[in-house]
């Protein structure tokens, strides 16, 4: 079966030939039947490749160690659910991933906007087969997701622990959706630029899609952050680690495009602005995608082995190429048809949203790939820490934060003085009733959490003042009670109410990583149980050691032989020391592949893994971890009699012996104990960002379109 | 290569050819140019539709314009006079854009 993966890549990339070639020469020549037949081609990829990805899932759920890449990252032990997606862990099999994503989500697209932009689809058709070809020919001369072994090895090498958890298996997937979709809005630029049609038509077919493009990134990144605090050791959601900050990068610049594109849309204004965020999100995009396949990466998101540093560099050049060009020849079909007519409006304070988006990538893009290129050319090694971006992302933050609650309360064109004052007191009154209310809390010492917090408590009373006033009006136009009106002011005007939805989502977001960072208690020592310690408003103490052996064939998620931990009680640390949580943090000790740590040591000699335990709560959350000593004298004394004296198939007889003198006799183990107020308002704010997001994309259905265009034609008409 | 998978392949490759070279293959379908008329005529009909899909992207633009204008009035972010200014200016645009809409829809039907 291998054969037919691999006769599927090639067949691939021989449709991604002919679609290029059809669909060029079918917008040039003006013979539609040949874009018709380039566009099919995209389809027919979709189609190969989904049967190229079927045979790898396949061989991967029934454990086909001929296939290198189910050996290299999967396991008869593995839970089915996990060898599924597998799939996606290695280089190869995540390559194969991204195209698949690719053909489905362009064959989507392409069949929505078959009879319009026929010009500019027919550019765009041949840009996304270009993009397949290219990821396709990777596989096939660099990566192979079906390169085999004869014969093939008994056992696999097992999935790497850290990706044993439920949101690791989603989150590649939304991530590459996210990225894949965003290559959409940029064949669609370039082929908007290349057919000279920059114009609303192009806005209304392409907007849908960038929206898409930045709710799977969005929440392909906030899975990532969640697997990060819930599931890693250290405690944080957000690293500023470079392949976080390269996700991150082409979610800004697709979040200013949403803005600036309603510019384009009503005034026929920042089309040179429009464009080059267009090409410039989907080439962040694929450079996100390079990082972790160039070999200049050492991290946890990294794959190793081969190098796709060449190739992808390659296609980065040929896109920042192409673009300036075509943005620079094209330059005066891009002149804007109107000027702003006041700088109160809500054009300007989209443009100085825009402007600040764009100086965030601009900093985190200095701060990821600055020290990668220094280190390149002098052989140092130079790195960027959270500090680092923490100086100038913060502020940047406060003033995008405050934009996005300045923006709803004035309108469009032009703003008058009086009106802004009359819009601005509700919210600037909520903001100022916080600020007293913090500082009569005596938090006074955090400047930048309570600048946030005002700021967000700005953006809730705008938006607020918005539903409020909005529902209002509606109630009496139409006579209907509150609620009603509120469900139909919505639901005419969803893009707008959608809007301000993720809005407040992102203010609520903000709130709980500004409480998160400043107010958080964290401690790191050595506990031997009966001991406590005082964290933030808690005392925490170590009750007793605990210890599970898990058999080879375990239906346990965790796959550890042996998981050494402890108990924890969490009480008040204020009289009377009110019970809050139990807590059972554990490390996880993994098989290894290496003979050399005995028959014994090589069932636990494996990369460990830390299964952290959290109280999670509305206000806090009480997180620990622990790294119990598992090289403590008694217990290594263990594993070298173990491995003198017993054989593999009997060593599990002193993992056993093992457990039960952790648990008789308990070193001291090194805890990390941290106090994060607010941290599941980033979760909650999140889920309201794409609850709003889904409200503005989601399209009303087509006889609500009519009636409301016919009766703004008429009244347009009757004056 | 086992003889199944083989076969397999083929049909694969058959499926594949089949799907791309539909538009070519079909005689009078939608895809198909008619052999009377020539390139240029065909060139000019794309070109209409083409303008049409666009004249009406702006108008459905220029309608949410003239309903966002509308809330903006009702929600107090723009007083009365500048909403009556507003709403002139955008449904004389509208106005204009029907206008040229209807040339198009008018001169399509004719050639």
């Amino acid at each position: 079966m291998a054969g037919l993966g691999f006769v599927c890549l090639l067949l691939a990339l021989a449709v991604c030939v002919y679609g290029i070639g059809a669909s060029l020469y079918g917008v040039r020549s003006g013979r539609v039947e040949f874009s018709a037949s380039g566009r099919r081609a995209v389809y027919a990829l979709a189609g190969v490749l989904t049967v190229a990805f079927a045979v790898l899932e396949v061989a991967f759920l029934r454990n086909d160690f001929t296939f290198n890449a189910v050996a290299d990252t999967s396991s008869r032990t593995t839970p089915a659910a996990y060898r599924a997606a597998a799939v996606w862990s290695s280089q190869e099999g995540s390559l194969l991933l991204w195209a698949w994503l690719l053909s489905l989500w362009s064959s989507l697209a392409l069949f929505l906007t078959r009879k319009r932009l026929r010009d500019v689809a027919s550019y765009a058709t041949a840009i996304l087969l270009g993009f397949g070809g290219f990821f396709i020919s990777l596989m096939i001369f660099y990566a192979d997701p079906f390169a085999s072994t004869h014969p093939a090895p008994s056992e696999g090498v097992g999935l790497d622990p850290l990706l044993r958890f439920p949101t690791m298996m989603i989150h590649p997937p939304m991530l590459y959706s996210g990225y894949t979709l965003c290559t959409i809005p940029l064949a669609f630029g370039m082929g908007a630029l290349l057919a000279r049609r920059v114009d609303a038509d192009w806005i209304k077919v392409i907007r849908r899609f960038a929206f898409a493009a930045w709710l799977f990134l969005g929440m392909g990144i906030l899975l990532g952050a969640r697997w990060s605090y819930a599931e890693l050791g250290w405690g944080g959601y957000w690293g500023w680690d470079a392949v976080e900050n390269a996700s991150l990068m082409p979610w800004l610049t697709g979040t200013a495009f949403l803005h600036s594109l309603m510019i384009q849309e009503k005034r026929g204004m920042l089309k040179v602005w429009n464009v080059s965020l267009v090409l410039a999100t989907g080439t962040l995009a694929i450079m996100g995608t390079f990082l972790v396949r160039s070999g200049v990466l050492n991290s946890i998101h990294a794959f190793g082995g081969a190098t796709l540093g060449v190739p992808f560099v390659t296609l980065i050049g040929v896109l920042l190429a192409g673009s300036i060009y075509l943005v620079v020849s094209r330059r005066d079909m891009l002149r804007s048809e109107h000027r702003l007519d006041s700088l109160l409006s809500r054009e300007s304070i989209f443009l100085a949203n825009n402007l600040v988006l764009v100086a965030l990538c601009f900093v985190i893009f200095w701060g990821t790939y600055f020290p990668l290129i220094s280190e390149a050319l002098t052989g140092q090694e130079a790195s960027v820490g959270p500090p680092w971006f923490d100086r100038y992302t913060v502020p940047l933050a406060l003033v995008l934060v405050l934009l996005s609650g300045i923006g709803p309360v004035i309108s469009w064109r032009r703003a008058t003085l009086a009106n802004v004052r009359r819009n601005f007191l509700v919210p600037v009154l909520t903001a100022l009733v916080t600020l007293v209310a913090l500082l009569a809390a005596g938090i006074g010492d955090k400047p930048l959490a309570i600048a946030m917090f005002c700021c967000a408590a700005f953006v809730f009373g705008s938006i607020g003042q918005e539903f409020f006033r909005g529902s209002r009006a509606r109630r009496a136009m139409a006579g209907e009670p509150a609620p009603l009106a509120l469900v139909a002011l919505v639901r005419r005007n969803r893009r707008r109410y959608g809007g301000y939805v993720v809005h407040l989502g992102i203010a609520v977001l903000f709130v709980g990583v500004a409480a998160s960072s400043s107010f958080q208690h964290a401690s790191e020592l050595g506990l031997s149980p009966g001991q406590s310690t005082r964290v933030g408003a808690y005392k925490v103490t170590y009750v007793r050691p605990t210890a599970t052996i898990t058999p080879k064939y375990d239906e346990a998620h965790t796959g550890s032989t042996l998981s050494l931990g402890a108990l924890l009680d969490v009480t008040e640390a204020r009289p009377p020391g009110r019970h809050v949580a139990t807590l059972n943090p554990s490390e996880g000790f993994y098989a290894s592949q290496e003979a050399s740590q005995g028959s014994v040591g090589s069932l636990i000699g494996g990369q460990p893994v830390s299964h952290i335990a959290m109280d999670a709560g509305v206000t806090r959350d009480v997180w620990s971890a622990i790294e119990p000593n598992i090289e403590a004298p008694a217990l290594a004394r263990i594993v070298k009699a173990g491995n003198r004296t017993l054989p593999p198939e009997d060593a599990l007889v002193a993992i056993g012996y093992l457990a039960r003198e952790y648990l008789k006799h308990p070193p001291q183990a090194q805890f990390h104990f941290i106090v994060s107020p607010l941290v599941m308002w980033i979760w909650i704010g999140g889920g309201i960002v794409f609850g709003g997001a889904l409200i503005a994309i989601w399209p009303a259905p087509s006889v609500v379109r009519r009636r409301v265009a016919m009766r703004v034609r008429a009244r347009t008409v009757r004056a | 290569m086992s003889v199944p998978v083989a076969i397999l392949a083929v049909v694969l490759f058959a499926l594949v050819v089949l799907v791309v070279s539909a538009p070519l293959r079909s005689g009078r379908g939608e895809h198909a140019p008619d052999p009377a008329t020539s390139d240029s005529s065909r060139q000019q009909a794309s070109r209409q539709v083409i303008d049409l899909n666009e004249l009406h992207s702006e108008r459905d633009a220029k309608y949410r314009e003239i309903r966002d204008a509308e809330l903006d009035f009702r929600t107090g972010k723009l007083s009365a006079e500048d909403y009556e200014t507003i709403d002139a200016q955008l449904r004389a645009e509208a106005l204009e854009i029907l206008d040229r809409l209807e040339a198009a829809e008018a001169s399509t039907r004719s050639s």
